[in-house]
């Protein structure tokens, strides 16, 4: 049992992050709060350069290492690009954020990189084990996140439901695993796909799978296993939100691909009616219930879950199409889903949360620039071209009509409609009615040139979505 | 012109001036009409040259484009007209331009967001009658609602909200389950292209679903009754320049997707279900012609108009399936009623713009649309009473004007269908002229009504360059269609010839 040293290589992003945050872990120790700004610089190099290690090695050919429980392919290496570049946006967004109400310490950015590794070790799992390994690295560091604002009773309340939830839906997964491991005796994730290739789908199975499809929803925030999702979206500081509803979404597609698809999609018949079931309550219930909300960052977390059922859309369909589209939807979701939520941070100020509706009344009058910002980010949400968000719904739709499931294309593009109703009401308070706030609105630079950036790209990239649509086609199969 | 891609010149000219007209409300100091005007009139100049080098001679598509969009999904940037799309487009260029002069003074609210927002959407209307390839179709048909809801809802009046978001989720609604249909033709035939739909061979049922689905997005637009409820709201609310879009190119957007997708594409389940839609047209031009009868706001009593002019033009569309079964082998019949449809429809584009022109003028100076405020205009406005006139008369389908030429088409080829459709048909005339001469009478005639009325001054300049331009319009069409016929001719036929192929 040797582990060649080209193995290394090929965890390199993995070991390159660990060894910076304990570094970054180290370092904050002996910095004055003055000088915390050089533990954001350290966190952000750390992002940039794993992106090139990330972009420079492996081969993209599916190396497995570390006697198969560890793979480089090239959809993992894409989805760790896409989870820097959130979470790059994520900490750029929450710098000021944060210095303003006294919680700028090192650890958000230790406790951030943790996470981010648990999600790196995810998208590169290739057996159960490991994928439970980085599911709770990921988790723990969350928690902590959530309950970062410790002096605060929301924060705590919703730190400690995420945990009590999370837990309960980390043991579901468990189960699952463990009753799959039972029958194939194996835990790598492609011999568990070749011991099932060709068997008839026993009792036992469908158990498994059932409970790793519940451990998923859990996670994902599909309906009937949501209800987390609300409380710990309003009740976390909105950085902390920010990284939940974006980063870790892309991990949790990671996820669910291999989990479900990579190790029993033998059994994609038996999980495809589940997620039928789960998509369509999702989507119902996501986009009806938001529209009762009167705070945004509630109303965003129902609109995660309505995201979530066509992220199931796009994978029920059971066709590499269904994946490459599901991908391209997780993607884009993840970054207006940044910008949502940076929004919210541009408009916040010292002892001032921007995170009811009605504080974005007039945001035309104040500063018409990132108005036109929330404007692309709400309709590209709402799936109206020409942003992006309408061509992550119809590749979705078109991997969901290729296989002859027409009525729940017909379904989703429904409760699209509704949806539509939450998200122009965001515009409407935004362009119609007259600011009550007049504050001027001073964002950081930094943070200015973010923001715009990252409308600006869910704008282009609805302009000129073919290089992206491709690259997921691609890495998938 | 050869390889000049004019048809994109004409799309992103209007955007991309829109987005500097923008640009420049960083400024106060800075005026963005003249620029507005500026890009608006050689977006309409330019738009004339796809007239003079139109060939009158073929049905295919002229000043065709192509380039790969989403190679992903076989979309590509295809564009091209042909004689139904291109009267459409000079049209709505021409609007433009009426709309960037009727806002010049009155909207002191932040005017570079205004005259941006009707630019960027002057050219995705353009987009969408160019398209040919239909998801750059839905883009530019999604697209547009977006400023609209703006313009509606920004400078619209006190219950703007309300009719904003309901006309934009109606329209969204009607046009979801379009893009399912497209999508499903996609998964059929491997390719997006409007022209590789029309000739998709497709079961009956398949047919009719489709057919529903493109039933939906389009009769809301257009809008027929029933699904008619927004626009009265929408008109209403808008501001004057909002309401002559609504009405001159969105209302066409529904007449010109029954042209370039239901009966092409689903021309077995047209023919089906054309007893639904000569129904629902009927109903719009005998019902809703009541309706407007008895309305209160002059803007709304246009607005039910409009839904009553469109009952024409859909009832022309329509009509080819019965005028042929009537007539075998004979096109004429079928080709004229439909000529009539398209001839009402641009004809109702220079009309309605120009009567929702004139309550504009009247709104400016009073701040009332209630018919009961206004009499004996015609005293204190006389130049302007004589424009109103005359644009009453051609709603009205008076001889010599444009709205006379479509009506009388369509009924004419209507009696080649059924005495009784061409007899309801007919019920416009009476129609049409009692409800456009009683508001007119109520307003510009009798006695001087009120001190407000009395203080009333008479068009300046800029409001004679508008109406006069859209008398000049009205005239032409009215008193020399031919020209307008004849680009539309060949391509009508063809669509007739086309349709009448059972698809099956």
């Amino acid at each position: 049992m040797i582990v060649a040293p080209a193995e290394f290589m090929l965890i390199l992003p993995e070991i390159f992050v660990l060894s910076m945050t304990c570094a970054i872990l180290v370092l904050d120790l002996f910095l004055k709060d003055r000088e915390r700004a050089i533990s954001y610089w350290l966190a952000q190099f750390t992002l940039v350069f794993a992106a090139v290690i990330t972009m420079t090695t492996g081969s993209g050919q599916g190396e497995l290492a570390f006697f198969g429980t560890y793979i480089a392919d090239a959809m993992g290496s894409t989805l760790k690009v896409f989870i820097y570049l959130v979470t790059f946006l994520a900490f750029l967004y929450s710098r000021h954020y944060l210095a303003e109400r006294k919680l700028f310490r090192g650890e958000y950015y230790v406790l951030g990189l943790f996470a981010m590794l648990g999600m790196m070790i995810l998208v590169s799992a290739h057996s159960l084990l490991t994928v439970y390994l980085g599911l709770e690295l990921l988790s723990l560091s969350l928690y902590a996140m959530v309950a970062f604002n410790r002096d605060s009773y929301p924060c705590s309340e919703a730190a400690m439901k995420y945990f009590v939830l999370g837990a309960l839906a980390s043991g579901m997964l468990l189960y699952g695993m463990s009753i799959l491991y039972g029958l194939t005796g194996t835990l790598d994730i492609g011999l568990i796909a070749d011991s099932l290739k060709g068997q008839e789908a026993s009792v036992p199975l469908v158990f498994a799978a059932t409970f790793i499809v519940v451990g998923l929803s859990f996670k994902l925030g599909a309906v009937p296993f949501h209800m987390w999702v609300p409380d710990v979206y309003q009740g976390a500081p909105t950085p902390v939100t920010l990284f939940i509803g974006s980063a870790t979404k892309i991990a949790a597609f990671a996820m669910v691909m291999r989990l479900l698809v990579e190790s029993i999609g033998a059994l994609q018949s038996e999980w495809q009616g589940m997620l039928v079931v789960l998509a369509v309550l999702s989507l119902a219930i996501g986009n009806v219930v938001a529209i009762a909300q009167t705070n945004l960052k509630r109303m965003l977390a129902y609109s995660t879950i309505s995201h979530v059922g066509f992220l199931l859309l796009g994978i029920l369909s059971g066709t590499q199409q269904g994946y490459a589209a599901a991908m391209f939807y997780i993607i884009t979701y993840a970054l207006m889903a940044a910008g949502a939520f940076g929004m919210i941070i541009l408009l916040s100020r010292a002892g001032f949360e921007a995170d009811e509706i009605d504080d974005f009344r007039g945001l035309n009058q104040r500063n018409s620039w990132f108005a036109f910002m929330m404007l692309i980010l709400m309709f590209s949400m709402a799936g109206v071209p020409p942003t992006v968000g309408f061509y992550a719904k119809l590749s979705v739709l078109q991997a969901v009509v290729d296989v002859d499931m027409i009525w729940l294309a017909a379904a989703a593009v429904f409760f699209s409609v509704i949806g539509a109703y939450y998200y122009i009401r965001i515009i409407k308070v935004m362009y119609f009615d007259k600011a009550e706030d007049d504050q001027p609105l001073a964002p950081h630079f930094d943070l200015r040139l973010g923001l715009t950036a990252n409308g600006l790209a869910i704008l282009l990239l609805g302009l000129f979505p073919g290089g992206l649509m491709a690259l997921c086609g691609r890495v998938i199969s | 012109m050869g390889e000049f891609p004019l048809l994109s010149l004409v799309i992103w000219m209007p955007i991309v001036g829109g987005l500097l007209v923008l640009a420049t409300s960083q400024w106060p100091s800075l005026n963005p009409r003249p620029l507005a005007l500026a890009v608006a009139v050689i977006t309409f100049l330019t738009s004339l040259l796809l007239y003079t080098g139109f060939d009158v001679s073929t049905a295919d598509m002229q000043f065709p484009e192509k380039a790969s969009w989403v190679p992903a999904f076989n979309i590509y940037y295809q564009l091209g007209i042909d004689g139904i799309s291109m009267p459409l487009i000079i049209l709505t260029t021409f609007t433009s331009v009426l709309v960037i002069l009727a806002g010049w003074e009155v909207i002191k609210e932040r005017p570079a967001q205004y005259m941006a927002a009707f630019l960027i959407m002057e050219g995705l209307m353009n987009g969408v009658f160019a398209a040919l390839d239909a998801m750059l179709f839905y883009v530019f048909w999604e697209g547009m609602l977006i400023p609209m809801f703006l313009i509606i809802g920004i400078w619209g009046g006190p219950r703007r909200v309300y009719a904003t978001i309901k006309f934009f989720l109606y329209t969204f609604l009607g046009s979801v389950f379009m893009l399912v249909a497209l999508i499903y033709m996609h998964t059929l035939s491997g390719s997006f292209a409007i022209l590789d739909f029309h000739v998709l061979r497709l079961g009956l049922t398949e047919q009719v679903l489709i057919f529903l689905a493109f039933l939906l997005a389009f009769a809301v637009k257009v809008p027929m009754w029933p699904v008619h409820t927004w626009l009265p709201d929408a008109h209403v609310e808008a501001p004057t320049g909002g309401s002559v879009i609504l009405a001159a190119i969105m209302l066409k957007i529904g007449g010109y997707g029954f042209l370039r997708f239901s009966l092409p594409i689903t021309p077995d389940a047209s023919h089906e279900l054309d007893w639904l839609i000569i129904f629902m047209s009927l109903t719009a031009v005998v019902y809703i012609g009541f309706v407007a009868l008895v309305q209160q706001d002059m803007k709304k009593l246009i607005a039910y108009s409009s839904i009553a002019h469109m009952g024409f033009a859909t009832l022309g569309f329509f009509l080819v399936f019965t005028i042929m079964d009537n007539n075998a082998g004979s096109s004429h019949g079928s080709v004229m009623a439909m000529e009539g449809g398209m001839v009402q429809m641009v004809s109702h584009g220079f009309i309605s713009a120009a009567m929702f022109l004139c309550v504009g003028v009247l709104y400016d100076r009073m701040h009332s649309r209630e018919i009961a405020d206004y009499g004996g205009v015609a005293n204190t406005m006389p130049v302007f009473a004589a424009f109103m006139m005359l644009f009453a008369m051609a709603n009205a389908g008076l001889p010599g004007t444009s709205g006379f030429v479509g009506e009388f088409m369509v009924i004419l080829a209507s009696f080649k269908a059924s005495f009784w459709i061409a007899f309801l048909a007919a019920t416009t005339l009476i129609l049409g002229a009692a409800y456009t001469l009683w508001m007119v009478k109520r307003v510009m005639f009798g006695e001087v009504a009120n001190d407000r009325v009395a203080a009333l001054q008479d068009v300046n300049g800029r409001e004679i360059v508008i109406l006069g331009s859209l008398v000049f319009m009205v005239l032409l069409i009215g008193l020399w269609p031919a020209p307008l016929v004849e680009v539309m001719q060949v391509s009508i036929q063809n669509l007739v010839a086309h349709i009448s192929v059972s698809k099956l």
